[in-house]
């Protein structure tokens, strides 16, 4: 993985420096409140319900269990003894103190992380496929693209103060895992017919309270024209993107009003005056950094394993976790595990102390030391010899990490809403605790198969419901927390799609009575391997309605 | 809608030698009126109002102005990093201890990753020459 240099850590380490002469005049009243506030946003502190909370940047979801362990000191030290991962594969802290952060960013520098614009109305830490390097469809690695867009965002002369928050997403599979098309730039690798590897560029998707999915503003972009490229969209951005309204600021919204062939014409005009430019990148400099995602190497291990054909047959739940938690590796010989950060009944993404550092004994032993977070909220070991796969599942039982329940019901996604942010308008997490309590049967949940439920406690959209197979959006209802549901949003496999609301929003205590009434229509109406979305789309909404608010006949 | 490169590039009479650009102005289309001008003050309405650094970089950069260039309005210590990358030189600024922490600025932030008009080399040049350097060792 991409270690620093000299010049990566004495920019983190002046970083730290600025940003505690900022809390220091801040603290000593030297700062108001109003100027403190976009400086300490884009080093990822925000104030919240409670206390701050501290967003730290995991970029491209890639982490060292080096760093891992450094996450656990510091949710022991400064916090309560947790972290909570988020679907931008970033790591929150809830509850430290604000005169601790500065501290924080320096144990963070050293282990080569920071909190760098992880908020803010700046270019945001860059996301990938969270599979990426180790997945078997991969075209080429998206993180060598991460970590150079990571370089020339950060701390960008131009591009610091922009109407709004900016999304960069890269994904170098066919099967994409990185949701490339609901964020305001998505980068998709593909290879032309000529065999060349070059870039989908993606404009003005996003979710939120206008969700809009992205528009292909350029077929295919040299790889070495990436940054001369981004350049020129987020010039037209800043310098066109609209300011007159907090809720009509993203790059959705102008791409939206002006159309995307104008947006195209613009984008284009500017980048033909600075193609070929400084911003070109030298084939060295691509080198050197693909070097350092090079994958680790990893021994020739066999892909049939007698124990673990024994387990399968023998060990009902191991077999379960074999097929929802692990995915195909590039090599036959490996599997590629999910942990799942979603136990029955815990609040979702949530990780303690002791199970990072068991994540990290886990990645040291089986895995290469190198761990993921997915921006479905769980963790990743990209690199486990099939034959260490019955240990690691033990081990992950120790943490509470092995539930069979990837991509299926109880995967929630949910934001940390009402319980914890300032912005919400209703609970999500006991919401998803409900849930996933009442479907906890995992041979009920395979039976059901894939599901994904995705809940927001408000119209910002954090648990991104739009794109759930189940939405459920919460909403404030004269003091009263409802919930909208929507069917039918998807974001995996290029198949996006923006879910349709079926109507009325329901009180909290129906909402799993009404998710069970949609998967009890799923399950009567389905086809032979039809997925819950698939049969929705096949039969429309209406069954689904009357199931759930009955036959107004 | 009247926006993106429809927007007019007309400013105010102003004193000779002299601009004083709005910050939604297309500098692009300024053509003669850069003729002779010595200072251009460009406008921060709001700290967090971003639209003047895209400005002046298509001044230096683009448009080869090379008089001074004045960041006006809502300029603060904080932003100093940013306005000196993007080619500002002179700043109309107010506030207690700015003139100190320009200096301090100066030095503060010492390595840079974005290759702007300031000409500070970027960490991917350092990097390549240090290549080189070694492939000549």
């Amino acid at each position: 993985m991409y270690r620093y240099d000299e010049i990566d850590t004495t920019l983190v380490a002046e970083r730290v420096a600025q940003f505690r002469d900022q809390t220091r005049r801040f603290l000593e009243g030297q700062l108001p409140e109003d100027e403190f506030r976009p400086l300490r946003l884009r080093n990822g502190l925000y104030i919240q319900r409670h206390a701050p909370m501290l967003r730290i940047a995991i970029p491209y979801g890639l982490l060292a269990t080096r760093q891992l362990r450094m996450l656990a000191t510091l949710a022991r030290k400064y916090d309560r003894g947790y972290g909570h991962f988020t679907t931008r594969q970033n790591l929150q802290f809830n509850w430290p103190k604000l005169e601790d952060v500065p501290d924080m960013l320096a144990d963070l520098a050293s282990v080569e992380m920071h909190a760098i614009q992880t908020s803010g109305n700046c270019i945001r830490n860059v996301t990938a496929d969270h599979f990426a390097g180790a997945a078997a469809d991969e075209i080429e690695d998206p993180r060598v693209w991460c970590e150079i867009i990571r370089q020339w965002s950060t701390l960008h002369p131009e591009f610091s103060f922009l109407p709004r928050k900016f999304k960069i997403a890269v994904t170098g599979s066919p099967n994409d895992r990185a949701a490339v098309r609901v964020h305001d730039v998505g980068l998709r690798l593909w290879r032309n017919p000529g065999g060349e590897v070059g870039f989908e560029v993606i404009v003005g998707g996003g979710l939120g309270r206008t969700p809009m999915i992205g528009k292909t503003v350029r077929d295919f972009l040299p790889k070495d024209e990436l940054l001369a490229y981004l350049e020129a969209i987020l010039r037209v951005y800043n310098r066109y993107g609209r300011r007159d309204n907090l809720y009509k600021a993203r790059i959705k919204i102008l791409v939206h009003e002006i159309g995307v062939e104008k947006m195209r014409e613009e984008v284009e005009a500017e980048y033909a005056a600075t193609r070929d430019g400084a911003l070109r990148l030298d084939p060295e400099t691509i080198d050197a950094i693909a070097r350092q995602f090079e994958p680790p190497p990893l021994p020739h291990r066999s892909a049939t394993v007698a124990e673990v054909e024994r387990l399968k047959l023998e060990d009902r739940d191991f077999a379960l976790w074999l097929k929802s938690n692990t995915a195909q590796h590039r090599l036959a010989g490996y599997r590629i595990v999910t942990a799942s950060l979603k136990p029955a009944g815990a609040p979702p993404g949530d990780a303690g102390s002791v199970q990072m550092e068991g994540m990290a004994d886990i990645a040291d032993a089986y895995s290469q030391s190198e761990i993921r977070v997915s921006h479905e909220q769980n963790l990743v070991l990209p690199h486990v010899a099939i034959e260490d796969l019955p240990a690691v599942y033990r081990a992950l039982q120790r943490l509470g990490f092995a539930e069979a329940n990837v991509g299926k019901i109880t995967d929630i996604i949910a934001c940390p809403g009402l319980d914890y942010c300032a912005l919400a308008n209703a609970r999500s997490i006991p919401v998803a605790q409900r849930i996933s309590n009442h479907f906890a049967n995992l041979a009920r949940q395979h039976d059901i198969g894939d599901l994904k439920i995705k809940i927001s406690g408000c119209i910002n959209a954090c648990g991104h419901h739009h794109v759930g197979h189940i939405g459920i959006l919460g909403v404030d209802k004269n003091g009263v927390e409802l919930y909208q549901i929507t069917l039918g949003g998807d974001v995996d496999f290029g198949q996006t799609a923006l879910g349709d609301i079926i109507g009325p929003a329901v009180e909290a205590d129906r909402v799993v009575e009404a998710v069970d009434a949609l998967v009890a229509t799923y399950l009567e109406s389905r086809a032979d391997g039809e997925r819950f979305v698939d049969t929705y789309r096949r039969i429309g909404v209406q069954p689904f309605k009357e199931r759930v608010y009955g036959n107004p006949e | 809608m009247a926006i993106l490169s429809e927007i007019p590039g007309e400013v105010p009479v102003q004193p000779e030698g002299m601009l004083v650009l709005p910050n939604t102005i297309d500098v692009l289309k300024l053509g003669a009126q850069l003729e002779g001008v010595k200072l251009i003050v460009l406008e921060f309405p709001k700290f967090t109002d971003g639209r003047a650094y895209s400005q002046a970089r298509l001044l230096r950069e683009r448009l080869g102005y090379r008089g001074e260039l004045r960041a006006s309005g809502a300029v603060f210590i904080d932003q100093i990093p940013f306005m000196l990358r993007c080619g500002f030189d002179s700043f109309a600024s107010t506030q207690k201890g700015f003139e100190e922490a320009l200096v301090r600025a100066r030095k503060r932030l010492s390595v840079v990753y974005q290759p702007v008009g300031d000409g500070r080399a970027t960490a991917a040049e350092l990097r390549l020459q240090r290549i080189h350097t070694q492939a000549a060792a």
